[in-house]
């Protein structure tokens, strides 16, 4: 079942997301920027997955490469509900 | 041996190398989807097998040439045993000829068999095994992946693709637990090697044909705890022949 997307909803996911890549909680802000978070492209992959099981947007390969930022992430999957 | 939930998936594994491999997989306690194309009494077998050892198996058809095979066999799998972690792509045919004669339909048939459907199944057990952070793929490749053999150009080409395939997949993954390996089998006494030539024998070191649990046993430890640190690697078994 999917969740509703909103940006509280999505942001929630990406940070948890985070937290199972190894990111500390005080280091995730919408500024951050997955390079400094030491997230690497298989983690992103995961994120889409993790993305589409609960909101059902599927993100490929070309949303993913112009991800920058955390902020970035969750403005994408919220700006395709 | 099994050391976590989840279950075995064997494409091609109603025959030859592949039900040896269900076999053994489920002697070592994995639960197996058993992915067979046509021959479902085989496939049937194959569980019944299993399940007179004491292991649990269902069959599953599947062809893999069809993109919507894999979410059908996963599903399958999924719902009777949960995730798969362990996938033997296994499933393999031959159509020879000499290259001068080799029909386009020979060739795709066999490249979107041995090769397209193994990477259809591989990209498809991926996900699941990214977030169990543990996951085993066993591609079944041939010496002919490594030596010429006449005859076998679409073979060749298939079975070499599947060798660059696993090591590029191994490491893509390696971070996260999951290893992806491939075995190649020499000469091996299964219905795709009836038509062996008489004199086989005087040319293998181990002067005799593999059987398919020679190769069975492989698969097993490559998927077992003991290789967790093997990965992209294509293993030879061949009783010396390319040695």
């Amino acid at each position: 079942m999917s969740q509703t997307i909103t940006p509280e909803t999505v942001e929630q996911a990406v940070y948890a997301a985070l937290k199972t890549f190894g990111v500390e909680p005080h280091q995730m802000t919408r500024e951050a920027t997955f390079e400094s978070l030491e997230v690497d492209s298989l983690d992103l992959v995961e994120l889409a997955q993790i993305v589409q099981e609960e909101f059902g947007v599927k993100l490929d390969a070309a949303h993913m490469a112009g991800l920058n930022t955390v902020g970035d992430a969750i403005d994408m999957v919220v700006g395709r509900a | 041996m099994r050391t976590t939930n989840g279950c075995a998936l064997v494409t091609g594994g109603s025959r030859g190398i592949g039900a040896a491999t269900c076999a053994r997989l489920a002697a070592d306690g994995w639960p197996v989807g058993v992915v067979y194309r046509s021959d479902a009494a085989a496939a049937a077998r194959v569980v019944e097998g299993i399940a007179a050892s004491g292991g649990v198996a269902i069959a599953v058809c599947a062809d893999v040439r069809d993109p919507l095979a894999p979410d059908r066999a996963f599903a399958a799998a999924e719902d009777a045993f949960g995730p798969v972690l362990v996938l033997v792509n296994n499933a393999g045919i031959t159509a020879d000829g000499l290259s001068p004669q080799l029909e386009d339909d020979a060739w795709d048939r066999v490249l979107e068999t041995n090769l397209t459907g193994a990477f259809r199944f591989t990209r498809r057990a991926l996900g699941p095994m990214l977030r169990a952070r543990h996951g085993r793929i066993v591609n079944v490749a041939s010496i002919v992946g490594l030596v010429a053999n006449a005859g076998q150009a679409n073979y060749a080409a298939a079975k070499a693709g599947l060798s660059g395939m696993t090591k590029t997949v191994a490491v893509e993954v390696a971070r996260r637990g999951i290893t992806v390996n491939a075995v190649a089998p020499g000469f091996i006494a299964t219905d795709l090697t009836s038509d062996l030539p008489a004199d086989v024998t005087s040319r293998i070191p181990a002067r005799r044909v593999g059987t398919p649990d020679d190769v069975a046993g492989c698969i097993a430890f490559l998927a077992s705890q003991d290789a967790a640190y093997v990965t992209g690697q294509t293993l030879v078994v061949d009783g010396g022949l390319i040695a």
